[in-house]
């Protein structure tokens, strides 16, 4: 008789996480999946190129039905399918339409939720985030029928619904708290080349300023009142100010939360029978919001339901992409250099090119690049194998070292 | 359209080199340049310098208007100014108030009429020449030994000789294509055996059988124990001293009292015993043996004494006059050997007559037309300038040389000129360190125009034809002299049409009474006393004498055992063999020596100009033993701070066992022009031979230490930099560039606002890539103008830069690629690219990397391999000792 797993959650951290399973104990688990989303597991971050039109909803699916079928996995997915609880003792997983399914492991990937800042207005009609297919299905609808859009927020998801907006012929204005854009991912060198890249494709930003004040018109976004004063117009405002785990389940259950689902190395929750991934969980006081280190996560936890050697999760240097077509750009580690950190930098204003690394102790510590990313993966090998990198620092930051030179 | 091809000879060494030169382009001073097959000085060969000739004809640097007091004006206004203010000077100083002097770089025309305008018509002696620097103790020596300045042999002779001793030479990198005709005749003769006499392994020893790495200076007790080992083995020719010598007892005695064991010697001359006795073994048992002697013989105290001891043993043993023997001087300049033949020295009257015969003051008076011809020898180089120094002269004339570099203490020089009432100087360079002292500047033609004689060092005249018009206003240094001598009153004298009268002249005179009735002299052309202009038009090379008893030319002298001493019999000179003057002490514990690089002449006012030429050894640098170096803290790539008693330079430091521990070695070429602190000239004590004059230039006390810069820079920029303040510059011409090396001990604040403010040039496009690592004091910045290269500088808190080879060839290029424009602060091509590394072959110009790689790739094991693989080595042929030395260390890395 099989073990039973149910996995809450149909995205891309759960579902890595099973199909690393199957790899490596097909047999062990009968598997049953809850998504709110009517939809097999698709990828998220191609959400962007689905905006621009590039590709459509059927390109990103990583897993359609006929996958879950195949390997004999109960899918149910949908809004009613949401799961609403959990019965830890009796280890039944509920949905909100009553359906059920009991559980001898169960894997929490609930992902996260956009944060929504509370804006005097923010209920009104167009005024969305940008996280799911529909949100996607909605911004687009919007682009065919109204001008202006605004987005809040200037990191990553922010700066990719403007482009992919402007691309569908909306003006767009990026409003940003902060002084320069994706300020958690660049400098303010950087963000500046981003920024001045991006007005040259037909952008426009307000940095340093947030919205004070959404006004509706018949319940419809019309215009959003800015902190410095000026007034914008406004047909749709996408909320992209960052993302929360989302754990009102985990925490109405009674696991352990504080900024995210407390894991564990093995990934797993205060619940021994219960494991989490993704960017539900808060590791070792971290929190997470890229692939990667979500991807290493699913590995782990999928090793631990396997009852394989069980590997120890350990957080990996976050490094970073920018889809926008055009503009390349990774950072890693810690970028910004604290203080007496060393730089090397190099910049070519003309390319469009900047590159920083944050040398201590001979060792890369920080990974900045914009404009050529040829090297990052070179990069990160140096920096996660802690590579001494003195006998290669004079070239260092021009990549790696043509074999004529070694000859 | 058929392109002219012109036969004409090289400017540069004194070998003399045939050269065919193709004008492509008479306009645009396009030419290309072969060696002539049927010269019999080079028969095709060109060394890497004579090869490169095409890229220094350009009109860049070349003055080409006359100017006074920094105006540009005609000539009359010029040649007035000369003639007034010469005259007026010796009107009321007299004619030793003003002094000429001049170079081995004219052609014997202007030579001549610049002699006979001083000695004949100003009547001073007061014309030297920048040959005194070179080989006026190798003149003193023939004239003691010989009593006459004759070269017995000629360059046969090393291809029919069995021992070749190469004494204070370098003929490697100096005489190139001489070296190249000893390497054959070895391949020809094995028995051939080769010994090299230098303190310093150079490139020649390369070839050598036995090198004798002797003490600086100690040549002449080595000679002198020579003399007596022939004395003690029995290798004497009695008969030929009992016939055709005098002095020999005396000279033997001084010999025995200075050397007479092998030990001695060997003591003496820092050697062992057994390479001593090897030297004198081969040498008292060979016939046919030929002693070749340069500057490291005559650049010293007692150079003169050092080629009789050379000459001494020559006579002892009856090895001179015939074919394959004899004691052969090598000079340097092209026509150092014509300037002799003038009289261009302050002690010799002209055609080989002295000042000190009034015979010959008399018969030279009566040719000339002239009572007032000099009764008396002038002031030799180094004494004139001190005179200039001290204010007795008050004008000079400096011609086609650049004496505020070259000479011995350098600054003094330099000093001297700026306070001299008149200073006028011809030549074809606008700016050298002496022509910027100058108050009248007179453009005269370059190598490329100029139309005349030279003379090399095997007694052979070639003729120099011109490729093209003269350029500007230039004028040849004949015309130039004979028109301020037509100003000065004495028209009917120098009223010359062309160069052929004037050589018709010198040819007449060089006959004139030169018979039995008085003392006959060695240098008689008499056969061209009526050459026609078609006749010397289509000269051929041909070696002096030429007379009617021999009309073809002379091959050798002194076969008949006949000298031109009263006696007719040769003379020995006992010699005193004498350390250095100056010899090191505490404060300054190293000996300089200083001397020439393959790819460089002189003042690099050619050379400098060829981005070819200037791969090699690119900055003036300081060759130290590596125990010294340690000693003293000093590390290849290093600059290095030289000083001595009279003044101090900085250079890049290169350690190297080819040098002797307590010396050090620096190339003689840099100028203020190209380097900020380059000039050697300027630490060289003023030590001269007492009979020669000749400064001692090989051996100067200094002192040496590590330059304490606090950055190392290098900038390639397209257009010129003006750059002030900076301590170390040296300017390095390349191919649509220049680079320049820098260091210093203060750091500009902001580099890139520093390259800004250095560029003549308004930076309108503001393209700047930038790369840099604070903590290692790296920074990197370029400047793209139009997608093309425009500059780019590389700063390091340590001395290593990158390899400028790959950097260079992106100055040719119309636009930057991106990945070259990534990789570009790196100083390394992108994937895929070739960096051929510092160029080693300057013919081909083959780097040392793409040998490197050629070795390994396809097994090469010889310097032939390399050859047909890649070319380099097989056309000056002065790169295969480097060639051999890397194949050699590569095969010892293989063997570890």
């Amino acid at each position: 008789m099989k073990l039973k797993l149910v996995v809450i959650g149909n995205g891309m951290a759960g579902m890595r996480t099973v199909e690393s399973l199957i790899e490596s104990a097909p047999d062990l688990y009968d598997i049953t999946v809850f998504g709110a989303e009517p939809y097999g597991n698709y990828n998220r971050i191609l959400l962007t190129p689905v905006l621009y039109g590039e590709k459509r909803v059927d390109d990103i699916m990583i897993h359609d039905f006929a996958w879950y079928h195949k390997h004999g996995i109960t899918l149910y997915c949908g809004p009613d399918k949401t799961v609403v609880d959990v019965d830890r003792e009796k280890q039944i997983v509920i949905a909100r339409d009553g359906t059920q399914a009991y559980y001898d492991k169960l894997l929490i990937a609930t992902g996260s939720v956009p944060l929504i800042l509370p804006i005097p207005g923010r209920d009104a009609d167009g005024v969305m985030s940008f996280r799911e297919i529909a949100d996607v299905e909605a911004m687009i609808e919007k682009s065919e029928t109204r001008q202006h859009a605004v987005v809040l927020g200037g990191g990553l998801l922010g700066i990719e619904a403007a482009n992919g907006l402007q691309q569908r012929g909306m003006n767009v204005t990026v409003v940003n708290r902060a002084g320069h854009l994706l300020n958690r991912q660049l400098d303010d060198q950087a963000g500046a080349m981003l920024k001045k890249q991006l007005e040259s494709k037909g952008l426009s930003f307000k940095l340093g300023c947030t919205i004070n004040n959404i006004i509706a018109v018949e319940g419809h976004i019309s215009q959003v009142e800015l902190s410095d004063g000026s007034v914008l117009q406004a047909d749709l405002l996408i909320m992209a100010t960052g993302i929360l785990p989302n754990m009102m389940l985990a925490r109405r259950i009674g696991l352990d939360c504080e900024q995210g689902i407390v894991v564990d190395d093995s990934l797993r929750t205060s619940d021994p029978a219960i494991y989490s991934v993704g960017e539900c969980v808060q590791h070792r006081g971290e929190l997470f919001g890229l692939v990667a280190p979500v991807y290493e996560q699913a590995k782990v936890c999928a090793q631990h339901l396997a009852h394989k050697k069980a590997p120890v999760y350990q957080s990996l240097q976050p490094a970073t992409r920018l889809k926008v077509t055009g503009i390349d750009l990774f950072s890693a580690g810690d970028f910004a250099g604290e203080a007496g950190a060393e730089q090397i930098v190099f910049i070519d204003p003309a390319l469009n090119i900047y590159k920083k690394l944050i040398i201590k102790n001979s060792l890369i510590a920080g990974v900045l690049l914009y404009g050529d990313t040829a090297d990052s993966a070179w990069y990160l090998d140096l920096l996660k194998n802690k590579i001494d990198i003195s006998p290669l620092r004079d070239g260092l930051i021009f990549g790696q070292t043509p074999l004529s030179v070694a000859a | 359209m058929i392109k002219t091809q012109i036969k004409t000879t090289c400017p540069y060494c004194g070998v003399g080199c045939g050269i065919i030169a193709t004008v492509d382009d008479p306009a645009g001073h396009q030419v290309s340049i072969q060696g002539d097959p049927e010269h019999p000085a080079n028969f095709g060969k060109l060394c890497s310098k004579g090869a490169a000739l095409s890229d220094t004809v350009s009109l860049e640097n070349r003055l080409l208007y006359p100017e006074v007091s920094g105006k540009r004006c005609d000539w009359d206004t010029a040649l007035d100014a000369v003639a007034d203010g010469l005259t007026r000077i010796i009107r009321d100083y007299g004619p030793d108030a003003v002094a000429f002097y001049v170079s081995g770089q004219l052609l014997t025309e202007d030579y001549y009429v610049a002699n006979k305008l001083m000695k004949g018509f100003i009547g001073s002696a007061n014309i030297d020449t920048n040959s005194r620097l070179c080989m006026s103790s190798a003149v003193a020596g023939y004239k003691r030994a010989f009593g006459a300045d004759a070269v017995p042999g000629n360059y046969e002779d090393l291809e029919l000789a069995d021992l070749i001793v190469l004494t204070g030479s370098n003929t490697a990198w100096c005489h190139p294509v001489i070296f190249q005709r000893i390497r054959k005749a070895r391949e020809k003769n094995p028995s051939l055996k080769i010994v090299v006499i230098d303190p310093r392994r150079t490139a020649t020893c390369d070839s050598a059988d036995l090198h004798l790495a002797v003490k600086p200076g100690m040549d002449g007790l080595l000679f002198n124990g020579l003399l007596s080992f022939l004395a003690q083995t029995g290798a004497l020719d009695k008969v030929y001293i009992d016939a055709h010598t005098e002095g020999f007892d005396s000279a033997l005695v001084s010999a025995m009292a200075s050397a007479g064991t092998i030990a001695d010697v060997a003591e003496g001359c820092g050697l062992t015993a057994a390479d001593v006795e090897q030297f004198f073994n081969w040498f008292a048992g060979t016939r046919n043996v030929v002693t070749v002697y340069s500057q490291g013989i005559n650049q010293s105290g007692s150079g003169s004494d050092k080629c009789n001891a050379i000459i001494n043993c020559h006579l002892a043993t009856g090895k001179i006059g015939q074919p394959g023997m004899g004691p052969f001087s090598f000079t340097g300049q092209p026509n150092a050997m014509g300037g002799r033949e003038v009289g261009g020295l302050a002690n010799t009257l002209a055609a080989h007559m002295e000042l000190d015969n009034p015979e010959q003051v008399d018969l030279v008076g009566r040719f000339w037309g002239s009572d007032r011809v000099a009764a008396r020898p002038g002031l030799k180089a180094v004494e004139l300038f001190d005179a200039i120094y001290d204010g007795s002269v008050k004008a000079v004339w400096i011609i086609a040389t650049n004496p505020v570099v070259t000479l011995p203490n350098a600054d003094k020089i330099k000093a001297a000129l700026k306070q001299c009432e008149l200073v006028i100087v011809s030549d074809c360079i606008e700016a050298t360190d002496t022509m910027d002292l100058a108050h009248i500047k007179l453009p005269a033609l370059g190598w490329s125009e100029k139309d005349g004689t030279v003379t090399n060092m095997e007694r052979r005249i070639s003729r120099q034809r011109p490729l093209f018009q003269a350029s500007g206003m230039a004028k040849p240094d004949w015309w130039i002299i004979c028109q301020v001598a037509t100003r000065m009153g004495y028209r009917e004298a120098f009223n010359y049409r062309t160069s052929a009268d004037i050589f018709r002249e010198h040819a007449a005179l060089s006959g004139f009474e030169n018979d039995d009735s008085g003392l006959v002299r060695d240098f008689n052309i008499s056969s061209f006393a009526g050459i026609k202009q078609e006749q010397f038009d289509q000269l051929q090379p041909v070696q002096w004498p030429v007379t009617d008893n021999a009309p073809d030319g002379t091959a050798r002298l002194f076969g008949d055992g006949q000298f031109y001493t009263v006696s007719k019999k040769a003379q020995f000179i006992a010699i005193q063999p004498r350390p250095p003057v100056n010899a090191p002490n505490r404060q300054y514990p190293f000996t300089l020596n200083t001397g020439r690089l393959r790819d460089q002449w002189h003042t690099m006012t050619r050379t400098g100009l060829s981005a070819r030429l200037n791969a090699h050894k690119p900055e003036p640098f300081v060759e130290i033993h590596p125990a010294d170096a340690a000693e003293y803290k000093l590390k290849t790539q290093d600059l290095a701070v030289l000083e001595s008693r009279w003044g101090s330079m900085i250079a890049r430091v290169v350690t190297t066992d080819s040098q002797q521990p307590g010396s050090v070695f620096v190339p003689m070429h840099w100028t203020a022009q190209l380097s900020s602190r380059g000039r050697i000239g300027a630490l060289v004590n003023p030590v001269v031979d007492p009979c020669s004059g000749q400064p001692e230039s090989k051996q100067t006390p200094v002192a040496i230490a590590r330059y304490p810069a606090k950055w190392y820079g290098m900038i390639l920029s397209r257009s010129p930099l003006m750059i002030t303040g900076i301590e170390y510059v040296v300017k390095i011409k390349g191919n649509g560039f220049s680079r320049y090396e820098l260091a210093d001990s203060t750091q500009p604040h902001h580099w890139r606002q520093w390259l800004e403010t250095i560029r003549s040039k308004p930076v309108e496009n503001n393209d700047w890539l930038e790369y840099s690592d604070p903590e290692l004091g790296a920074y990197r910045s370029a400047l793209v103008i139009d997608n093309r290269l425009d500059c780019c500088l590389f700063v390091s808190s340590t001395p290593v830069l990158p390899e400028p080879a790959w950097l260079a060839t992106l100055f040719s290029q119309e636009t930057l690629s991106r990945a070259e424009r990534l990789r570009l602060l790196s100083g390394l091509p992108p994937m895929g690219g070739e960096d051929c590394g510092r160029i080693v072959c300057s013919c081909f110009n083959v780097g040392e990397k793409s040998i490197a790689k050629a070795v390994k790739t396809f097994g090469l094991n010889n310097v032939e391999e390399i050859g047909q693989r890649l070319s380099a080595g097989t056309g000056c042929g002065s790169c295969i000792p480097e060639l051999k030395k890397y194949l050699s260390q590569n095969a010892a890395a293989d063997r570890a």
